[in-house]
């Protein structure tokens, strides 16, 4: 393997992971608040959508964000009625989230544009550049490591580089802030919180709208900086793949961000390998490559890999009990 | 506290109880279970209201809401069942909630100070940085008290704080509250454990009933005056239903039994117990003291770490003990003390609950198929013996009264003719009428053979059914007593684990393999 | 999910999801009105679509065979205390394990031994898909929820993996694999009314209807009429009650999944033995998820299931007319609708029960509200 071609596969790499990152760190807030968050794939979606359809209206990155972000952080508040407010089945909500989005973002998206579900292109200008093309320019003469320095690490969209930033920062907020340590204890133990004076669903709809937040991020980016259009059921199980990578980071974020990377660099690594013949092992199929996040997930949660321990308290809606 | 009453629908769990007093002290509250101890604290501590009376804290009035306002009274309280998050650090558990800063990192650095003078100024130690998942339970309780003294307390109510400890945990946190007298908080110990309070307290309450019975300074009680405070109650001799039969064989013999809990905590300590023939056994103590774990060991819910159990002409070992539909098959019958949860599925219609283990038994259940017809005439069968209302088997558990449901379960135990009975209180929830019938079933079982094991927390109960008494403490046979010579001195004594009646048995000795820890409840 | 309200039990049986489906629908036709469509307009199309023809009542059936499955499926977990969102992988494992003993057997074997065989393999394969999740909750402590979901994409990659190197026509374009021999089919509703002298339209309608509703009658005699079936409801409602009377739940929690598993397994005889006669990628297309839906509003009873499925099927064949006559309009509506459903008869299902036991208060006087569960 030459330079080239490892800097093309760390760019791939990141580029991928980039929005399992934000929906990893989404997921990883509400769960740690004790609240189960299936629906990450709808909100993705949903996202999606909205970034595609408000990038065209309006023809401006932000307003395509902000829109985004809206929609996602409405849809997570809606989880949060059903679930916190009311004792409704967490997974079940989610389920139900994931599958008005899939049907909703189709309906709206033939009704406003009549493309079959799709939306028009956005426009090169709403659309997420490279941040430093010059730099990537010039690395690309320089031996050995100008191409993975390069093309590797500093031709992403200021949204990667966001997704990478956000990852210490969810961390910070968890581990050094007074919030985040509420937060922590909620998903552990709710009933000890609320004795102590805190809200147990103000903490859990704060989680909720950061999720909301996050998800709003990692939709858009599909739209604004991957394709360049919405297309429908375009997240292809995205959600579900932040969501065990989640759980195989251990609901930790930076166990996170690791996760997704793996799952990213093996998405990156199938293509590649279509046809190529290992040693010992022969043609590996590309559907097991792409089958190995889940199946790892699979096998962590087994208890072959280590022990996973969930925040205690996740799936229960609390009750006060008097 | 002045005429405190708290009804709870048909319970008065406090009623016109007076409560003083003095700041610097510890003053012991007693009682057996249900005597209302806890109803009182809770009120002092704002998870209640109550519907009359008043209280004053350091001669201001006071009303106490919630727990807030308990806590900014100066009102600390250290549960039973510890609030406490196991995977933060024990530094993060008592900060949570009142951390002094946005930023972790310079909270810690205010509470870690704080704390440091507190635990040298109390003697109570802990490791602050340790997860709470990692601590003792003595260390747990430790760290309950701190974070009650860091949020301020000068009144501290524990309650049933040695239930959980080792002795010499027991004897820490004696010279820690010791300490905590000399530099002025007062202390409220809720316990029925009345050798504690001889020793710590410098008063105490005596409640029974939902009442105060006694209010008296230790320099003037002896112990047994209080238990016989405690328990206060006459034998009545002559009972209905005594005959003279001796009772027959051995049906059931248990073995050292011994049974840990999954926080290590043991709560039988290698007990025996035989149950003959024609013999109600009744097992007296308060609850906590083991008698749960006795009924699950020996019904087959729970599977002790070592121990024999013989019954049925089979024998059992801790490796492969019995199971409950063996137990079944074997004629032992349980009434469980948990009716919510064990002893029906409350979802189920009555005929369904009315065959819970033994839906397999030929006449409901051939080949595989149940048959309802038998099923509902046996349910309504059941409900005309024991005058289960109303008389509806299609109506779900739940929708039926505490004590008809009991009635429904008791017809459906005792309607297989068990050679062994075990009963886990028997009359809880159940309204008057219903209970002398349930006392006559039990001794016409009784009569007819059976070996009958009852556990209960009301005396009165155990009183008037036993033909033998067995008194728990501490996961120990504490005393044994026929019942004739039950007294509320004698069985005062023996349920605070006090003198030495026959048939008390000593701890035994651990096994020379490890002791391995039982299932947990 | 067991729940904790004061509702008479026939309203909480009938009027509650009655009403949660009113709230649904109310939501899907505001949002057909918010595109511009007319929700009369294409409740009418919809209707007559899904029944107004032989051959659009033919379709609606067809589709809810599948979802008598699937909804089975969800139903019998439900029972045993656990959600079983695998129902669309383990829908496309059964599909899978009918085509690929048909694949292998059916041009040495006659139909009478062959269908029956499609039908236990494919049962088979899907009991297994779900047995390994379920093995794993009870004895590894994984959250059955996840699995499934990861399980859902393990079938799906296993399906592309073998019908794109393995069972592909070589040489064809379509990722398929060759027909089934005539012996592996299912005989379509066509024939089969032809057969008994009457009329019936073409359509993807086949026997495996009949396999569906004996498949819910023998869920109702299995949960209400076995010993197996009374240990699972126990199971699934008290663990603590089942295990007092000596059932063990982890081996229930097997059983539970295994038997779910089964029923979506099932699809394959409807999908593959009944309308393709050959293996291929989408046979499933998200009726595992229909399932849940199905279940939900049929209150995990399989007469309310069966009807459930007619109501999807209905709305999946009229929402397929109304694309064709409503311009504009597309199947998204009813996918849409399906989210609405879950979302109020399940996670919201308790959201209106206050408003409904009010409601139900005022018809019966005030007397019922205070009926109802007295607690002992």
């Amino acid at each position: 393997m030459d330079e080239a071609m490892i800097g093309s596969l760390i760019a791939s790499t990141l580029r991928v992971s980039t929005p399992l990152i934000l929906c990893a760190l989404a997921g990883l807030l509400s769960e740690r608040s004790g609240v189960i968050d299936i629906g990450l794939e709808g909100k993705m979606l949903f996202a999606a959508f909205a970034a595609g359809a408000a990038g065209v209206a309006f023809g401006s990155t932000m307003a395509a964000l902000l829109i985004a972000m809206g929609t996602t952080v409405c849809l997570s508040w809606l989880h949060g009625l059903a679930c916190v407010s009311h004792r409704g089945d967490q997974v079940v909500s989610g389920v139900a989230i994931n599958i008005i989005a899939v049907g909703m973002t189709a309906v709206l998206g033939i009704a406003w544009f009549a493309q079959g579900g799709q939306t028009p292109a956005v426009s090169g200008d709403v659309r997420m550049q490279s941040m430093m093309p010059g730099v990537v320019a010039a690395l690309e003469g320089v031996p050995v490591v100008g191409n993975i320095l390069g093309q590797g690490f500093l031709s992403h969209n200021v949204m990667v580089y966001l997704a990478l930033a956000l990852v210490p920062a969810v961390w910070w907020l968890l581990f050094r802030t007074r919030f985040g340590l509420r937060l922590r204890a909620v998903g552990e133990n709710a009933h000890m919180v609320d004795a102590a004076g805190v809200s147990v669903a103000r903490m859990r709809y704060a989680a909720l709208t950061l999720n909301g937040l996050l998800c709003g991020l990692a939709g858009s980016y599909l739209v604004l900086a991957q394709n360049a259009s919405f297309v429908p059921n375009m997240t292809a199980g995205r959600g579900f793949m932040a969501l065990a990578a989640m759980i195989f980071g251990k609901w930790h974020p930076v166990g996170a961000l690791w996760a997704c990377l793996l799952f990213g660099f093996l998405d990156a690594v199938a293509i590649r390998l279509q046809g190529v013949r290992l040693p010992g092992i022969g043609e590996v199929p590309v559907q097991a490559i792409q089958a190995l996040p889940y199946l790892l997930t699979v096998i962590l949660l087994a208890g072959f890999i280590g022990r996973t321990v969930a925040p205690q308290a996740l799936g229960r809606p609390y009750l006060k009990e008097r | 506290m002045l005429g405190i009453s708290k009804r709870f629908g048909p319970v008065q769990a406090n009623a016109d109880v007076n409560l003083t007093v003095a700041s610097g002290t510890v003053h012991g509250i007693v009682g057996e279970n249900g005597a209302g101890k806890s109803t009182l604290m809770s009120v002092l501590y704002g998870f209640y209201t109550c519907d009359s009376g008043s209280i004053k804290v350091n001669g201001k009035a006071a009303t106490i809401r919630n727990a807030h306002e308990a806590i900014a009274l100066g009102i600390g309280m250290v549960h039973q069942h510890f609030m406490l998050v196991d995977t933060l650090s024990a530094l993060e558990n008592v900060m949570l909630g009142a951390e002094p800063h946005v930023l972790l990192h310079k909270a810690e650095a205010l509470v870690r100070s704080r704390l440091t003078e507190l635990m040298a100024s109390t003697g109570l130690k802990v490791a602050l940085d340790a997860l709470v998942g990692d601590l003792s339970v003595g260390d747990r309780q430790r760290l309950e008290i701190l974070k009650a003294l860091y949020r301020g307390a000068r009144i501290l109510i524990l309650d049933e704080p040695t239930a959980v400890l080792t002795p010499q945990e027991t004897e820490q946190l004696f010279g820690v509250l010791a300490l905590l007298r000399e530099q002025g908080t007062t202390i409220l110990l809720i316990t029925h454990k009345l050798k504690e309070v001889m020793r710590l307290c410098d008063s105490v309450t005596v409640m029974r009933a939902g009442r105060v019975v006694a209010e008296v300074a230790i320099a003037d009680a002896t112990i047994e005056n209080l238990a016989e405070a405690m328990v206060g109650r006459k034998v009545q001799m002559g009972r209905v239903g005594d005959t003279d039969k001796a009772p027959g064989e051995v049906l059931m013999r248990a073995s050292g039994v011994h049974v840990k809990d999954a926080m290590g905590v043991v709560r039988l300590h290698g007990l025996d117990i035989a149950l003959r023939a024609g013999e109600i056994v009744g097992v007296a103590g308060v609850s906590g003291n083991g008698q749960s774990e006795l009924l699950e060991v020996l019904s087959g819910l729970l599977a002790p770490g070592s121990g024999s159990l013989a019954v049925g002409g089979r024998e059992f070992a801790a490796g492969a003990w019995i199971d409950p539909r063996t137990a079944r098959a074997l004629g032992v019958a349980h009434v469980p003390e948990d009716r919510h949860e064990r002893a029906m599925v409350m979802s189920f219609a009555a005929w369904e609950s009315a065959v819970l283990g033994y839906e397999w038994l030929p006449q409901y259940c051939r080949g595989g198929w149940m048959n309802h017809v038998h099923m509902h005439k046996a349910t309504v069968d059941m409900m005309e013996r024991f005058d289960v209302r109303p008389r509806d088997a299609q109506l779900q558990s739940a929708s039926f009264s505490g004590g008809n449901q009991q009635k429904l379960v008791l017809a459906r135990e005792l309607g297989q003719s068990p050679k062994v009975l075990l009963v886990g209180q028997p009359t809880r929830g159940v309204d008057i009428g219903a209970i002398e019938f349930i006392y006559s079933q039990l001794r016409a079982m009784r009569d007819a053979g059976c070996a009958v094991l009852v556990v209960s927390s009301e005396l009165d109960e155990i009183l008037a059914l036993s033909d033998r008494v067995i008194v728990m403490n501490q996961g120990h046979v504490s005393g044994e007593l026929p019942i004739a010579e039950c007294n509320e001195h004698t069985l005062g004594m023996l349920m605070i684990g006090g003198g030495s009646a026959k048939g008390a048995q000593a701890p035994r000795a651990q096994p020379a393999a490890a002791a391995r820890q039982g299932t947990g409840t | 999910m067991t729940s904790h309200q004061p509702l008479p039990r026939w309203a909480d049986l009938v009027v509650l999801p009655i009403v949660n489906l009113a709230v649904a629908l109310l939501a899907a036709g505001f949002m057909v009105w918010l595109v511009g469509q007319n929700p009369l307009e294409v409740i009418t199309v919809l209707v007559h679509g899904a029944f107004g023809t032989q051959r659009g009542l033919s379709y609606t059936l067809y589709y809810a065979t599948t979802f008598v499955f699937t909804g089975l499926a969800v139903a019998v977990a439900f029972h045993g205390g656990l959600f079983n969102i695998g129902g669309e992988g383990q829908a496309i494992l059964g599909g899978l394990g009918t085509g690929l003993v048909a694949l292998w057997l059916a041009a040495s074997l006659p139909a009478w031994l062959m269908l029956p065989l499609m039908l236990l393999v494919g049962a088979l394969f899907g009991m297994v898909w779900a047995a390994v999740p379920a093995y794993l909750q009870a004895y590894r402590g994984s959250h059955v929820v996840i699995t499934t979901i990861m399980f859902n994409f393990l079938a799906s990659s296993l399906l592309v993996y073998l019908l794109v190197n393995h069972l592909k026509v070589p040489g064809n374009m379509s990722v398929e694999s060759a027909s089934f021999a005539a012996s592996a089919k299912l005989p379509s509703m066509h024939t089969f009314m032809q057969w008994l002298g009457v009329e019936w339209p073409n359509s993807p309608l086949n026997t495996s209807v009949f396999l569906a509703l004996l498949a819910a009658v023998g869920v109702y005699f299995l949960l209400w009429h076995t010993r197996l079936g009374y240990d699972l409801r126990a199971t699934g409602s008290s663990a603590r009650a089942a295990e007092y009377a000596g059932i063990n739940p982890k081996h229930q929690v097997i059983f539970a999944m295994g038997v779910s598993g089964a029923l979506a397994g099932m699809v394959g005889m409807n999908e593959i033995a009944g309308v393709n006669g050959r293996l291929m990628l989408e046979y499933v297309s998200g009726a595992g998820f229909t399932g849940i839906a199905v279940s939900l509003m049929g209150r995990s009873h399989p007469f309310g299931i069966v009807l459930a499925s007619i109501l999807f099927g209905a709305l999946f064949q009229g929402g397929a007319e109304v694309s064709f006559e409503v311009r504009g309009f597309s199947r998204d509506m009813v996918v849409m609708l399906q989210g609405f459903i879950v979302l109020f008869s399940g996670a919201m299902a308790y959201v209106l029960a206050p408003a409904v036991a009010w409601a139900v208060g005022l018809v019966r006087g005030g007397a019922s509200t205070a009926k109802g569960a007295a607690h002992g």
